[in-house]
């Protein structure tokens, strides 16, 4: 395949971000609603403060308020809500990537000279429906000709992954259990996260929960021995069990990108976008490999080429984790591990926040949750924060982190978009 | 080419979905050739995915695989629901690498959905249609559907 370089246009930088609570919220509330609570937060981050007036354009990734909300044409109807009107509104639809896309699209539109100043976020109501008509909304991004016949939920193409995975390479059940664990304990250092609770944490109140049902106070060893209880972490789609799955919950995420030349009008400390990828996949079954997603490699490859660095450059990194297999397998894709290895890490806690490459450290979609629009957006939103040492408790470590990226996976990764974020 | 002649009327208007799905019913899986560089895919493109051909050949499939990667899936989906799978009743699915080449996603029988751990990448198939009564949705009409299986063989 035959590939120029690319490079942006011009610069572009974040100046703002904001993310409204990622929770469950009852049917009256809006997705618009949560948005909302997003851009007041954004608002609050631009340190040298933001006149709406001056925005150019709304970016909105959104997979479904059509059957979530019987809602379409949802953008220029937060436009409305936020007083962005007669901007142009518009909304991406790329499953899971949604918003990772109309954020990209939103450093494309800036890096052309089209526009100076775009809102980009997303948005996504879902608990207005039950787990299962929420599993077939989510089911609808797959091959309608192959995969739904088949049965194939999220959770078991993800599964289908894992297997494949681990005869490759002796990646084991514990492997995926200990990226849960990880990404719990980041959570519960977040406030805005759907399970502000580490497995720890979760292991006590259902301890409790028992006694006050007057049931006998059930024990654990340690967080292994509660995630191989079958009661307390059911399988879902071996070998995903619950606490392998990601969230179904409600919420909205923005950031504020303007041209690179104008960033010091806004802040002392904008994180510059400085090379974006992506690229598409067919259907899982029609891949030649099912241990990697080729998507993943190609956008990070033309992200990495045009940042000018690589993966060992990168400091900090939120990777798409619908399914903790999706993490280990993002981090292999990503470069920062060989294929098969990044168990190693994993085991060794490498990703932690006090470790060498600390990744998901808002708790990921696994904990942080995953409101579907909202998810792509609300990755850079942590990058955002740790860059500027802004993250509170769950602070990373280390005081280098110049360098940053993220990875959002659309579906079966059959849309991937990669971002990579510098702090000069 | 006898397939080709036989549904002509959606072959040749590349309606490529249709005319799997006909044929599926039929117990036939299908796949098409690129007669230009020779790729199979099932199921059938209307152009080939390596070449960009759009000189395509339906072709059946002898139906005999392997399972290179699987699930068994515990929280159905709602079709799965609808015949009875669920919490209680667990099923497996996955891809299917045929004889010829192709991948394909499928359900898979014959296998210890009990004991899923136990279930091996490499296990030999052979096409096993399932037939299943369903309402109706936006893209079926209700009634009976025929669903793409494949037995274990060992």
């Amino acid at each position: 395949m035959i590939q120029k370089k690319r490079k942006l246009g011009r610069g572009v930088a974040v100046v703002g971000a904001g993310l409204s609570k990622f929770g469950l919220y009852p049917k009256g509330v809006r997705g618009q609603d949560l948005f909302v609570e997003a851009y007041n937060e954004l608002k609050q981050s631009v340190d040298k403060g933001l006149d709406s007036n001056e925005i150019d354009a709304l970016y909105l990734g959104n997979i479904s308020s059509d059957l979530f909300e019987r809602q379409v044409h949802v953008a220029p109807a937060v436009a409305g809500r936020i007083g962005l009107v007669p901007k142009p509104a518009i909304r991406f639809e790329d499953a899971c990537a949604a918003s990772g896309v109309a954020f990209r699209e939103a450093v494309i539109a800036i890096s052309s000279g089209i526009y100076d100043i775009v809102l980009a976020g997303g948005l996504e109501k879902m608990t207005n429906l039950d787990t299962i008509q929420v599993t077939e909304v989510l089911a609808a991004a797959m091959d309608p000709d192959t995969e739904i016949p088949a049965g194939e939920t999220f959770p078991g193409i993800y599964a289908t992954i894992a297997t494949a995975h681990m005869a490759k390479y002796g990646t084991t059940v514990e492997d995926f259990m200990r990226l849960g664990i990880k990404n719990h304990y980041n959570g519960g250092l977040n406030p805005h996260a759907h399970f502000d609770a580490s497995i720890p944490d979760i292991m006590k109140r259902r301890a409790a929960s028992a006694v006050k049902k007057g049931l006998p106070e059930p024990h654990w060893a340690d967080e292994m021995e509660f995630l191989h209880d079958p009661k307390q972490n059911p399988v879902i789609a071996w070998p995903m069990r619950l606490f392998d799955c990601s969230t179904i919950c409600d919420g909205a995420s923005c950031v504020l990108l303007v041209a690179g030349d104008i960033a010091k009008n806004f802040s002392d400390k904008p994180i510059y976008v400085i090379g974006t990828g992506q690229a598409s996949d067919y259907f899982l079954a029609e891949r030649d490999e099912l241990t990697s997603l080729r998507a993943a490699k190609l956008a990070a490859k033309e992200a990495y080429e045009m940042a000018g660095v690589g993966p060992k450059d990168i400091k900090i990194a939120e990777v798409h984790d619908c399914f903790t297999i999706a993490e280990l397998v993002g981090m292999e894709d990503l470069g920062f591990y060989e294929p098969g290895e990044a168990v190693k890490a994993i085991r060794e806690g490498e990703n932690r926040l006090d470790g060498k490459l600390p990744i998901n450290t808002d708790g990921g979609l696994k904990a942080k949750g995953h409101p579907i629009g909202a998810s792509g957006t609300g990755m850079i939103v942590e990058i955002f924060k740790q860059m500027r040492e802004e993250a509170g408790p769950r602070q990373v470590k280390k005081k280098d982190v110049d360098l940053g990226l993220t990875h959002n996976a659309g579906a079966h990764g059959s849309t991937i978009v990669v971002n990579i974020f510098e702090r000069r | 080419m006898a397939l080709e002649n036989k549904f002509s009327d959606v072959a040749e208007n590349k309606l490529y979905s249709l005319a799997y799905n006909k044929l599926l019913s039929e117990h036939k899986l299908i796949g098409s050739r690129c007669k230009k560089c020779g790729h199979l895919a099932v199921p059938p493109k209307p152009i080939c995915p390596e070449c960009h051909g759009n000189e395509m050949e339906l072709e059946e499939m002898k139906g005999r695989g392997k399972v290179v990667a699987y699930t068994v899936v515990a929280v159905g989906s709602p079709l799965m629901v609808e015949e009875g799978y669920g919490k209680e009743k667990h099923y497996c699915c996955g891809i299917v690498e045929l004889e010829e080449g192709a991948k394909i996603c499928a359900r898979i029988s014959g296998v210890d959905t009990s004991k899923p751990e136990q279930i091996k990448i490499g296990t030999p198939v052979a096409l096993d249609y399932v037939e299943a009564t369903h309402a109706a949705d936006p893209t079926h009409e209700q009634g009976e559907r025929t669903f793409l299986s494949f037995k274990a063989l060992s």
